[in-house]
């Protein structure tokens, strides 16, 4: 009896990895890994684009979704293909590094920033440096990607550009260091403001049905603007890379029907990103 | 307070509307935790005889490293092994990362030391004189851990349910090596971690009860065999 009994013991071991590792092997459509950020994943832009991209290219579109800081990291160590990511100044490092190659501009929206209905810190409509000012003078809350994103980079840049510091010990200055819906979350339990891009917004708002805790407190600067890129993973530096799966993507992102399609993204009847790849 | 029963009643939702998401979720977890265990199983279990077994100079101090070990951060592991699969560490080649048999890697190294340490425990509680009888009854190395490891069966078994515990709740080994990839390597507890974090609390109690229920049934069928086995 006791025989038997390891017999089918290691016959059903055999076969749950016979299993496991033939789902492994099999091979279907051919896969393109790309690193990209929090906010083109939440919005569920990415899902709408991956099933078109295998149908006019019968590949297949695995992406981690993380900050953009990480997404470079990512492809400077070769673990992705390529990058769709929206910090341009990381973006020309990582070129010039020679970790990446063609990089092109894909689409574009813009940031904004978010507070309560009740305006506590009082900056509505204000200009941007004169916003994030007065929320450093006033102590809002405030919630910070902190991760090295592209928004985190942007909101760095503000600071600067309002004659402040990064406000990193203050109690009011909240650093989650997650993705932008988690830090829109937090800044709206909080009753706090936060930087976000339009994108996630209208997802966040979407969420509420159309009635958010968190409303658009201050837009339309200049300097707000928020650009996507997509660059491919250099295949010299790593050779396994599928670059030519790579090049195929960037120029179906850029392609005038890709580029409709991104412009066609709608929630709640808004548009969330802005194709502008040169062509 | 309210995505609490929001969240009870979608989880019942989510069992029996047979969402593709949702299933997809759920078999790539119990993939994964298969691979996880079988492993950790294969080689826990020598490992965990031959350190409960014999006595050898510097032993308590292997068997202080073990349970250290218990301790062992999910998301340390993550990073460790991170640096190895990695398309710039060692193994690369292998294209391990963001997949199910990476993740597996990770966990289980996270469970090793529990079966290691309960096994080893298990095999030191039995009577010195099971040794000597088996010995005279002419078993050799292999027959003798067989039976050793069989006499200490209950024991055993529950090395491996607080393993598997460990395995299927963790989240940073899961999310570190398989990128939390959508119908490729999100399982159960990354999909409430993506979940919670993009505000869907009800959806994260939803699918905590769908592993709890998986647990629950592989409890209870490992109940009903060890009933039958008794009787």
């Amino acid at each position: 009896m006791r025989k038997h009994k390891r017999l089918t013991f290691v016959l059903a071991l055999a076969a749950l990895l016979a299993v496991t590792a033939g789902a492994a092997v099999a091979a279907k459509a051919p896969v393109l890994r790309m690193a990209t950020t929090t906010s083109t994943d939440n919005t569920g832009l990415l899902d709408y684009l991956a099933p078109l991209f295998q149908k006019d290219t019968g590949i297949e579109i695995q992406w981690v979704s993380v900050g953009t800081g990480k997404a470079l990291e990512y492809g400077r160590n070769g673990d992705v293909d390529v990058v769709l990511v929206h910090d341009p100044d990381a973006e020309k490092k990582f070129v010039a590094d020679g970790a990446g190659v063609n990089r092109r501009q894909v689409m574009y929206n813009d940031f904004v920033i978010l507070g309560p209905k009740s305006d506590p810190a009082g900056i509505k409509g204000m200009k941007v440096e004169d916003a994030m000012k007065k929320i450093g003078e006033k102590q809002a809350p405030f919630a910070s990607r902190a991760d090295k994103s592209g928004t985190h980079m942007a909101e760095l840049k503000l600071w600067k550009a309002a004659g402040m510091g990064v406000p990193d010990k203050q109690n009011w200055y909240i650093q989650t260091g997650q993705g932008m819906l988690e830090t829109i979350n937090v800044a709206g339990e909080r009753k706090g403001y936060v930087l976000a891009d339009r994108g996630t917004f209208i997802k966040y708002e979407a969420n509420f049905k159309g009635n958010p805790p968190l409303v658009i407190q201050v837009e339309g600067d200049p300097n707000l603007r928020n650009q996507y890129s997509v660059i491919a993973v250099n295949p010299s530096k790593w050779p396994g890379v599928k670059y030519d799966l790579a090049l195929k993507y960037i120029n179906w992102l850029g392609s005038p029907k890709t580029q409709k399609a991104i412009g066609d993204y709608k929630l709640m009847n808004k548009q969330l990103f802005f194709p502008n790849a040169k062509q | 307070m309210d995505f609490l029963s929001e969240g009870f009643f979608q989880a019942f939702g989510l069992i029996f509307s047979g969402n593709e998401e949702t299933w997809t979720t759920v078999l790539i977890t119990l993939k994964l935790t298969a691979l996880s265990m079988a492993a950790t199983l294969l080689l826990g279990l020598p490992l965990g005889f031959l350190l409960g077994y014999f006595d050898f100079p510097g032993k308590r101090w292997v068997r202080m490293t073990v349970d250290t070990l218990l301790a062992l951060p999910t998301v340390v592991v993550g990073l460790l092994v991170y640096a190895f699969i990695s398309n710039r560490g060692p193994f690369g080649e292998w294209q391990l990362l963001f997949t199910i048999r990476g993740m597996a890697i990770g966990q289980t190294l996270l469970a090793l030391p529990i079966v290691v340490a309960l096994t080893a425990s298990a095999i030191e509680g039995l009577d010195r004189r099971l040794r000597l009888t088996l010995l005279t009854l002419g078993a050799d190395g292999r027959r003798l851990a067989l039976s050793s490891l069989w006499e200490s069966r209950y024991q055993v078994l529950l090395a491996a349910v607080t393993a598997y515990g460990r395995i299927i709740a963790e989240v940073g080994v899961s999310m570190m090596l398989g990128g939390n990839i959508k119908w490729h390597t999100r399982t159960i507890t990354t999909a409430i971690t993506l979940e919670t974090g993009k505000g869907d609390f009800a959806l994260g109690i939803a699918l905590g009860l769908l592993l709890l229920s998986l647990s629950f049934v592989l409890n209870a069928s490992l109940s009903l065999l060890r009933r039958r086995a008794e009787s």
